[in-house]
């Protein structure tokens, strides 16, 4: 197939046929990887600028290796000592950063909707590596690819997905790249954070984590955000961890083989407990490994290609 | 003099609905005459056959943005795109900077719509000192200089006891208060309306409930109290099932909605577009069915376009910080005047909507009819025009509409405002500069 | 279309080739075969064989796709789809024969050298091709060809070496436009 995008924004509108390619080249990067020397030259004299407007190290950390890794100049904005808090516009921002000539941005912010917004006005390429709580397209991409490489098919599986479903990018970008590659998805969580209403999405939408476990080939974890809540979605950490945190005896519901992953960061003892995390049915840093090869896999067919910013 | 001959002049006050020849002379309406036009007449004539000739519009809910916001709007664009759209009468709302908590302030507004405005103006007053929801404003110094209203409209009077108090005490004065009905609390945080389309673009929603559980809590004061409410911005359905009971309870509530509401849903947030935010936010087909229905048995008693400029940057930005709002005074009629198709409402009903219904809630006598001694506020409108809403049209100093590109059915030819023409794209007659 | 070899004449030319290999290395004790994707990799395979055969002695083989040395990318029409490098031994002190189909204008030569440093330090590096169409852009030159044959830019090579050897070919095609490299 011709990969034709500007822009990585959302897994959306992205079809089967799409995923696949970026899988295939990711497999090919996770080869560079392998290596003693893990550097090819498809992005060299290419600039990739991290534009981060909320704070990440993890993804951030991603994406600065895999431009490094494919020999690009990497450059890191980080809003917190920056101009944003001087009151400057988004735009504006962005604007000064494209008259340095980047070839890539990757944003993250904590607006739905910033990365297209941004798509709409610069000429350079973008990713999203994050926005409010509508997609992370790498994320998605990666754990796709974390499952395939693992159970070697995705049609067909159960994934549970457990936490803060409402306000999770993760899930939505999930939705797409595993739903639409035939999993049946299972999103579990106190009502307050999992409205039914997802389940115009084709997923099952459940309160009961038993439920949701059983028989399960994947479950995914989510980190359960304290931080966004004002007003609480559920009285305490300690009652959610009873009721929708994973330990080894509702693990026991799963199928056999059944794996456990997590975008990160984990909060051992509250969704996942300190022995699971590190049990040998867990992949969570197989999915960081993962996510360098999908980011290398992006940032190549960005910038690697025709549609390098002219 | 002014004769206007030969257009369907339709007054739901007078009853009359039927050709005829409207005399106005001293800024007043002499007579109109039925039959055929008096020859020879001394004074302008306004050309008006195949036309409808109604008393002029009035929009109850409108955002001059003056004093203290002068680059979004001021009184004299404000009311200039107002005539272009057929009103000769707008109420303003109070959150200018300062806010119209003084005397001061509302005889600004009014000696300045005096002086450059192209329609009349009449200043709606702050509940609220500085629209802070603690201290009631002196209303009957307000009303002195001219305020016909009190609204804390841009934030809901969030105390409960206050609005009592405030209701209350206006009681004997047969003030009203206008309400943006809205629990922030529950809305709190939210850029959407908190259905589908939110959730999959992952905006923050604000549930219908936080509209509902206002307008009952503003109803049922009013009930306790016996006072006049009108509720601003009405967008959902249970918001129209409560004002529907409220009348049914003979109680003196009155309502309003924007074109907005029952033309679009929150299918027009698709790609995030910032035209589209508002508060109330757009909402769900249902909701707008229900809008439909409420203005059709007659709950609904105006058509108001909550007319909010923007400077660009406000909307040209990611969703979640753009400016809510959106312009609408060239936009009201064509957008109300689709309300015939299908026969949902007559063209008398539409002008009890957009003037008569407007006059009597804020009280502005000789407003809203074309009887003999009812002032020179004349509206001609050609429902047939059809026209596109372009940039270049916009007569307002801000842009901030999701109907540009639009094509419209429906336009004010003239607009008359205390016998003046404020508005005509009649050839052969002019405005007044 | 013109038949430049058919499949007899593919495994003399192949057969003269290995013996060329052999003889220059003084026996198949140091050499590594390292196809250059995808088509020198049936080739590389074909050549391994050989010298099993003659020699008894199986040498180390693997792949290496280029696509990420090439430095035609920003021009590529289409996204060049990635292959698969392949190199599951150490080639440091190792003599690497290269092995390519068609030697065109030497840039994937160039990117395949590139790509070899990058896993480690070769001994020396040999450049074997079993047509050379002429058309150099760079210095590059082959150190074992099976056949030389002067071509147009308007031209394509194609060598098929895979499946049943009687079905082998070297074909000579008038395109619009080759990628014949």
């Amino acid at each position: 197939m011709n990969w034709r995008r500007r822009h990585v924004l959302g897994l959306s509108d992205f079809q089967p046929e799409e995923m696949e390619f970026v899988i295939d080249t990711a497999r090919s990067m996770e080869e560079v990887l392998s290596r003693d020397i893990k550097k090819v030259p498809a992005l060299r004299g290419k600039t990739v600028v991290n534009l981060f407007f909320e704070a990440s190290t993890r993804t951030r950390t991603s994406f600065e290796m895999a431009g490094k890794r494919l020999s690009a100049d990497v450059v890191n904005f980080s809003s917190a000592t920056s101009s944003v808090t001087k009151g400057e516009t988004l735009l504006d921002t962005a604007r000064n950063i494209e008259a340095m000539k980047p070839n890539i941005l990757v944003v993250r912010h904590s607006a739905s909707g910033a990365p297209l917004f941004l798509s709409r006005h610069v000429s350079c390429s973008i990713v999203n590596a994050g926005d409010g709580a509508n997609e992370h397209p790498s994320q998605g991409l990666l754990d796709l690819y974390t499952i395939l490489k693992v159970k070697g098919k995705i049609a067909g599986l159960k994934v549970a997905i457990v936490g803060d479903i409402l306000h999770s990018r993760v899930v939505r970008s999930d939705l797409h790249s595993l739903g639409r590659m035939g999993a049946k998805l299972w999103l579990c969580g106190p009502a307050t954070l999992a409205p039914r209403e997802m389940e115009r999405s084709g997923a099952v939408v459940t309160s009961d984590i038993r439920e949701a476990v059983r028989g399960a080939d994947v479950i995914i974890m989510l980190r359960i955000q304290l931080e966004r809540q004002k007003t609480a979605y559920f009285p305490s950490l300690r009652e959610y961890s009873r009721r929708f945190g994973l330990n080894r005896e509702i693990f026991s519901l799963a199928k056999e083989d059944a794996i456990i992953m997590h975008p990160g960061p984990i909060n051992r003892g509250v969704e996942l407990s300190d022995e699971l995390a590190d049990c040998e049915r867990s992949v969570v840093l197989r999915q960081v490994e993962s996510g360098v090869a999908v980011r290398m896999a992006l940032l190549y067919l960005l910038a690697g290609g025709s549609h390098a910013a002219h | 003099m002014l004769l206007i001959k030969g257009g369907r002049v339709i007054d739901p006050a007078s009853h009359r609905d039927g050709i005829g020849h409207v005399v106005l002379e001293g800024g007043k309406v002499r007579e109109i005459l039925a039959g055929d036009a008096p020859g020879g007449f001394e004074g302008e004539v306004i050309p008006a056959e195949g036309k409808w000739v109604v008393p002029g519009l009035i929009d109850m809910h409108v955002h001059l943005r003056d004093p203290g916001y002068e680059w979004k709007e001021d009184i004299g664009t404000g009311t200039r795109a107002a005539a272009a759209g057929g009103f000769t009468s707008v109420a303003c709302m109070a959150n200018t900077n300062p806010v119209n908590d003084s005397q001061e302030v509302t005889r600004h507004i009014v000696e300045k719509a005096r002086r450059e405005g192209s329609a009349n103006v009449f200043p709606v007053a702050a509940v609220t000192r500085g629209l802070e929801g603690k201290e009631m404003a002196d209303y009957s110094e307000l009303a002195e200089a001219g305020a016909v209203a009190f609204s804390d409209d841009g934030k809901p009077v969030e105390n409960p006891l206050l609005l009592r108090r405030a209701m209350e005490y206006m009681r004997p004065f047969g003030y009203r208060i206008l309400s943006h009905a809205e629990d922030s609390v529950l809305a709190a945080g939210g850029a959407a309306h908190e259905g589908w389309t939110a959730r999959k673009l992952g905006i923050p929603g604000i549930p219908s409930a936080a509209e509902e559980v206002a307008i009952a809590r503003d109803i049922l004061i009013a009930r306790q109290i016996g006072g006049k409410l009108h509720i601003q911005h009405i967008s959902t359905r249970m918001g129209v099932d409560l004002l529907r009971m409220a009348r049914r309870a003979g109680l003196d509530v009155t309502g309003e909605t924007a074109p907005q509401y029952f033309t679009l849903t929150d299918a027009a947030l698709e790609g995030y577009d910032t035209n589209a935010k508002m508060n109330p936010p757009l909402r769900g087909e249902d909701d707008r069915m229900a809008i439909l229905e409420g203005i059709q048995d007659g709950t609904i008693d105006a058509i108001a376009c909550d007319h909010a400029p923007h400077e660009a940057y406000l909307k040209r930005c990611e969703f979640a910080a753009a400016a809510n709002g959106i312009i609408g005074l060239q936009t009201s009629l064509p957008l109300s005047l689709a309300l015939l198709a299908g026969r949902k409402v007559t063209p008398s009903h539409l002008v009890e909507l957009l003037s008569a219904g407007p006059a009597r809630i804020l009280c502005l006598r000789n407003k809203g009819t074309l009887a003999a001694g009812a002032d020179a506020d004349v509206t001609v409108i050609d429902p047939d025009a059809e026209w596109e809403f372009r940039p270049v049209d916009v007569l307002s100093k801000s842009l901030n509409s999701p109907f540009l590109g639009w094509k419209l059915r429906g336009r004010a030819s003239a607009t008359i405002c205390g016998g003046r023409v404020r508005h005509s794209t009649i050839p052969g007659v002019a405005a007044d500069a | 279309m013109k038949i430049l070899l058919d499949g007899k004449g593919v495994e003399r030319v192949l057969s003269r080739l290995t013996h060329e290999i052999i003889e220059k290395n003084k026996g198949a004790g140091e050499i590594v075969l390292v196809g250059i994707a995808s088509g020198g990799i049936p080739l590389s395979q074909v050549i391994r064989r050989k010298i099993q055969v003659i020699e008894g002695v199986e040498v180390p083989a693997g792949f290496v796709d280029i696509t990420l040395y090439r430095d035609d990318l920003a021009r590529a029409g289409y996204q060049a789809r990635m292959k698969r490098t392949e190199i599951p031994f150490s080639i440091d002190e190792k003599k690497v024969i290269l092995v390519d189909d068609v030697l065109y204008t030497g840039r994937t030569i160039r990117a395949a050298m590139d790509a070899l440093i990058d896993f480690g330090r070769p001994r020396n590096i040999q450049l074997a091709v079993l047509i050379d169409r002429g058309h150099r852009e760079l210095p590059i030159r082959a150190d074992f060809v099976g056949r030389n044959v002067p071509t147009s830019r308007t031209e394509t090579v194609e060598v098929r070496v895979e499946g049943n050897p009687e079905d082998w070919a070297v074909l000579l095609k008038e395109e619009s436009r080759g990628k014949g490299e």
